[in-house]
């Protein structure tokens, strides 16, 4: 029998995994279907014709796009282990911050492939951002507190992503003496059961994220005519 | 209605502004709006309750602040559910969500490509702008509105940028109305509403805005 729940994803986004995280947590059974992004399908083409992009979730033929609508979609529709808080003002403060997380999840990633006063500039502004979530964190266990919840799985990319991009562009964002809050929860999430179990390869991570940052520096700063 | 003292920290010719008003509006909750002196300088609240962009709209509510216009339409909508603004059903919800970040993503960079030009105003900033419309045109469907029957989150989110479309008319030498007549037929009826009538400014008030922002930014 076909599976109601379908997700389309691409093997190394951090988009996707926050829903396989989400999909987990609450135990539905779901099928995950590989996608080419550089090759796009005509099935991800029909399905997300505005954006072209993964993560699409599909249930029961309902089409859901963009990662935070689905995951607030998979809360609702599977009311298991909650992962949006209840309290109106906690809710809007994980929006906010899941928002914040994907702006400076840019900004980190142009930091890898930038040079000279424009990288500096970028790594600093990331330094920024984690210095906002680690006071944001705080003592809490979670973002949320004592359980893992939307907001870890929003800014889950801090705790695996963030080292990738920190090693192809060789800069170092998180010291550990400097964000105490966020290297305790790194640890904390990347040994929750559901998550150690679903993170992309890092060997290959690196490597593909290495090939992305050359792409990227050799665009921008096109080789200089030698003399 | 009340659920306690509602401020909203304001600007009067920001849409995200105008979003938060009309959400409020809608609810029948009392708020005071505090303008802010966006070039003059901001107060000392504004930058105590929004530390991380400085910007508004901000909602105090009790005292305790919220930031990012469409995080604070939805928590209005949580607080003060009644008439709602989002669908009861998850998919309705997730739809009504993925246009309001579609709209968000797209709707005000392309009108600000189209305003920010210098001289003639190039055919893909217009083309860009009026392929927008014409997507969300897609979503309106036969629909009155993006809510469907009634006045909903999307609409909410989407109409008081409708205000800055006048000006960018103007220097983009088209008409909303002549390219995208559905989407100007939902705008028409949009207005009728009390909530937005109220809220939304005169639209050329607007544009000598955008032309004063032109000069200020050395565009003229």
């Amino acid at each position: 029998m076909a599976k109601e729940v379908k997700l389309l994803g691409f093997w190394t986004s951090p988009y996707v995994y926050r829903v396989e995280w989400a999909l987990k947590l609450k135990g539905v059974d779901y099928e995950y279907l590989e996608e080419d992004i550089f090759n796009k399908s005509t099935r991800l083409l029909e399905l997300n014709p505005i954006h072209k992009k993964v993560p699409v979730l599909v249930h029961d033929k309902k089409v859901i796009l963009e990662s935070h609508v689905i995951l607030e979609y998979i809360d609702e529709t599977w009311e298991q282990n909650p992962l949006l808080p209840k309290d109106p003002r906690e809710r809007a403060m994980a929006r906010f911050w899941a928002k914040y997380g994907d702006e400076k999840l840019l900004s980190a990633w142009k930091a890898t492939w930038l040079k000279g006063e424009e990288k500096a500039k970028a790594v600093e502004e990331s330094i920024e951002a984690l210095e906002k979530i680690e006071e944001e964190l705080k003592e809490k266990k979670y973002f949320e507190g004592e359980g893992i919840g939307y907001l870890d799985l929003a800014l889950g990319w801090i705790a695996y992503w963030l080292p990738v991009m920190e090693k192809v562009g060789s800069m170092q964002l998180l010291k550990e003496e400097k964000f105490p809050a966020i290297t305790s929860w790194i640890s904390k999430f990347l040994s929750h059961p559901v998550i150690k179990d679903k993170l992309p390869p890092w060997d290959e991570l690196v490597v593909y994220f290495d090939e992305k940052r050359e792409a990227r520096y050799n665009s921008y700063y096109p080789k200089q005519r030698e003399n | 209605m009340s659920k306690g003292e509602v401020v909203v920290l304001d600007f009067w010719v920001s849409p995200f502004c105008m979003r938060v008003k009309i959400a409020l509006e809608e609810k029948g909750v009392e708020y005071e709006g505090r303008e802010e002196d966006l070039f003059g300088g901001k107060s000392e609240l504004l930058l105590k309750s929004n530390p991380i962009y400085q910007k508004v709209p901000v909602l105090l509510h009790n005292g305790k602040p919220l930031c990012e216009s469409t995080t604070i339409v939805s928590y209005i909508d949580e607080v003060w559910p009644s008439p709602p603004l989002l669908p009861p059903c998850a998919y309705g919800r997730a739809q009504a969500r993925f246009w309001a970040d579609f709209i968000d993503k797209k709707v005000f960079d392309a009108v600000g490509k189209i305003w920010r030009s210098k001289g003639k105003v190039a055919e893909s900033a217009k083309e860009e702008f009026l392929e927008i419309l014409k997507q969300l045109e897609g979503a309106l469907g036969e629909k009155d509105y993006f809510g469907g029957d009634s006045f909903g989150f999307v609409d909410v989110i989407a109409i008081p940028l409708t205000s800055w479309f006048h000006a960018v008319e103007k220097f983009g030498g088209f008409k909303v109305e002549d390219e995208c007549p559905k989407f100007s037929a939902w705008m028409k009826k949009c207005m009728q509403k009390e909530s937005v009538a109220k809220i939304i400014p005169d639209p050329e008030k607007v544009y000598e805005f955008v032309i004063m922002m032109r000069k200020m930014q050395g565009i003229e």
